[in-house]
């Protein structure tokens, strides 16, 4: 009986110290682009660049710059910016249901039969060595400019980690259980929904940590062909294009983009810690 | 031994794998219902490949083989025996109550009579209280009890065994050896047992099939007429040592490509 590890109190101390981790590197982050800042201005560097207030605003600056009018008697920056992010996280999401569902029915298919990933594999890898900026154009045109096009291509960048993973992760299953299944007179579907697929889970979570920041990266790049302008894509050309006037704007914009990301990823860690039970040195 | 009544029956079974390797050549062997039979040889030898053709996991390339009479295919479709390896080979996302109902859930049992079935598991290989535990939680002996269980949840009549105690250290092997035997007792199944101790074949078994590798062959086929119920005191026994010595003999000969006995 002494052999039961005692788990939660490992998993809370762990995470304790992440959590302090995660503080970590934002202070880091802050105080390192405060100092080569205020050493550029002091000592006027030119290498690698001139530091000044355009190409280096001060974070203060960047942070006031969220509450202030983007515009005059406009609302204040950050509403606009909440505001695009949340129709940017839309597309982004709908992106990635979309996206993990072909890449998962992509890599089951492909697990199927060698013959098939022989065949398909290098298509698909083909398909990701494609500029997405060549392809998203394309979309548009194909499905009229709006948000659905842009779901449509950020579903591009999402489905490839997933299919990989799918197929990696379906093979993932012990041998032996596979023949504990077949002593069980299991069918195919069975050994699928009951043993390979709970196996591929670890190998799943770790392509959908991928893809959800791949699927905010896809639904940002899908807006500009569009020209949809409601969304995180739209902000960043708009304030991209008065930088030497207003470069606040683009770091803050900058900013919300990154958290957008960041908050999808923390969603499937959370999820994987709800959903996937396996021993600790199994789980990505 | 009328072959219906036979719980196993091989005739003339050979195993080639593709590549040109023979595991198996010529076996022959008829096991009794309610028989505790081991498998023993070296590495090598086709034991382990002998039970999957038992189990219908591998075709032989020749020969029939006959569970409850029937042939091995159907026997496994109608899951007449369970099966138990090396590893426990549990089911990480599972609880060990629903690792035990695995293959009940599979047969389509109800809810309900699968709970109280893992229930009397449980309480057989004496693990009350660990249902909700996941499998990474326990001990390896533990893992292992809860693999036995599994595999004998439904009450097949057979039991395949390959080589289950192998990864345990000498005192949990000893302590599930008796467990073994209690559960053997209790349950009046059939099983065939593969191991490369010669000690845990003679302690458990009623017949230790000895086999010779390359190509894997019968070699002896030693009774072992120790009392039953078996207990600590049976491994002191002159005859224990004697039988012992017998099977050891018989692997020594069986090295030296000795033809069947």
């Amino acid at each position: 009986m002494a052999a039961i590890a005692i788990e939660q109190p490992r998993r809370s101390r762990s995470l304790s110290r992440r959590a302090a981790l995660y503080l970590l590197v934002p202070v880091l982050f802050v105080v390192g682009y405060s100092t080569y800042r205020w050493l550029g201005i002091h000592f006027h560097w030119t290498r690698p660049f001139v530091v000044d207030d355009i190409t280096m605003p001060s974070l203060w600056s960047i942070v006031s710059a969220l509450f202030e009018p983007s515009r005059v008697n406009g609302p204040l920056l950050i509403s606009v910016l909440l505001q695009a992010a949340a129709f940017t996280a839309k597309e982004a999401v709908i992106g990635f249901a979309l996206g993990a569902t072909i890449g998962f029915v992509l890599g089951a298919v492909l697990f199927q039969s060698r013959l098939l990933q022989r065949g398909f594999m290098p298509y698909i890898v083909a398909s990701q060595t494609v500029p997405i900026l060549a392809v998203a154009p394309m979309v548009v045109v194909w499905m009229k400019s709006g948000w659905q096009s842009v779901a449509v291509i950020a579903a591009y960048l999402t489905f490839f980690p997933v299919t990989i993973n799918t197929l990696r992760g379906l093979q993932s299953a012990d041998p032996r259980a596979v023949e504990l299944m077949r002593s069980y007179a299991a069918s195919q579907w069975t050994v699928l929904w009951k043993l390979r697929v709970p196996a591929a889970l670890p190998f799943l979570f770790a392509a959908f940590k991928i893809s959800a920041t791949a699927c905010v990266v896809g639904a940002i790049i899908g807006e500009l062909p569009s020209s949809i302008q409601d969304g995180l894509g739209g902000a960043i050309l708009n304030f991209a294009q008065y930088y030497s006037i207003e470069p606040a704007n683009l770091w803050a914009t900058n900013i919300i983009a990154a958290l957008l990301g960041i908050s999808f990823f923390l969603v499937v860690v959370v999820v994987e810690r709800l959903v996937v039970r396996r021993a600790p040195e199994h789980v990505a | 031994m009328s072959p219906a009544a036979a719980a196993v029956s091989i005739k003339g079974v050979s195993k080639t794998f593709p590549g040109g390797t023979t595991a198996l050549q010529g076996i022959d062997l008829e096991i009794g219902p309610g028989e505790f039979v081991s498998l023993i040889g070296p590495s090598g030898c086709g034991k382990s490949t002998l039970l999957r053709v038992i189990g219908d996991l591998i075709a032989p390339s020749a020969g029939e083989t006959l569970v409850n009479g029937k042939p091995a295919q159907q026997a496994r479709r109608e899951r007449e025996y369970g099966i138990v390896f090396q590893d426990a080979v549990l089911f990480d996302w599972r609880t060990v109550a629903k690792n035990i109902a695995l293959p009940l859930e599979l047969a389509g049992w109800s809810r309900q009579k699968r709970h109280e079935r893992v229930a009397r598991m449980l309480k057989l290989v004496e693990l009350k209280g660990f249902e909700d535990h996941h499998p990474w939680q326990l001990s390896g002996g533990m893992q292992q009890r809860v693999s036995i269980a599994r595999a004998l949840a439904f009450d097949p009549t057979l039991l395949l065994m390959d080589e289950p105690f192998g990864a345990l250290d000498e005192m949990t092997r000893e302590r599930l050896n008796m467990e073994l035997l209690r559960i053997w007792e209790a349950s009046g199944s059939t099983i065939v047992f593969v191991t490369h101790s010669i000690s845990e074949a003679v302690f458990l078994s009623t017949r230790v099939v000895v086999m010779s590798p390359r190509p894997g062959r019968v070699a002896d086929v030693v009774t072992v007429d120790l009392g039953q119920p078996r207990s600590a005191e049976t491994r002191e026994e002159p005859r224990f040592f004697e039988l012992v010595t017998q099977v050891r003999d018989a692997l020594h000969a069986g090295h030296g490509a000795k033809e069947p006995a």
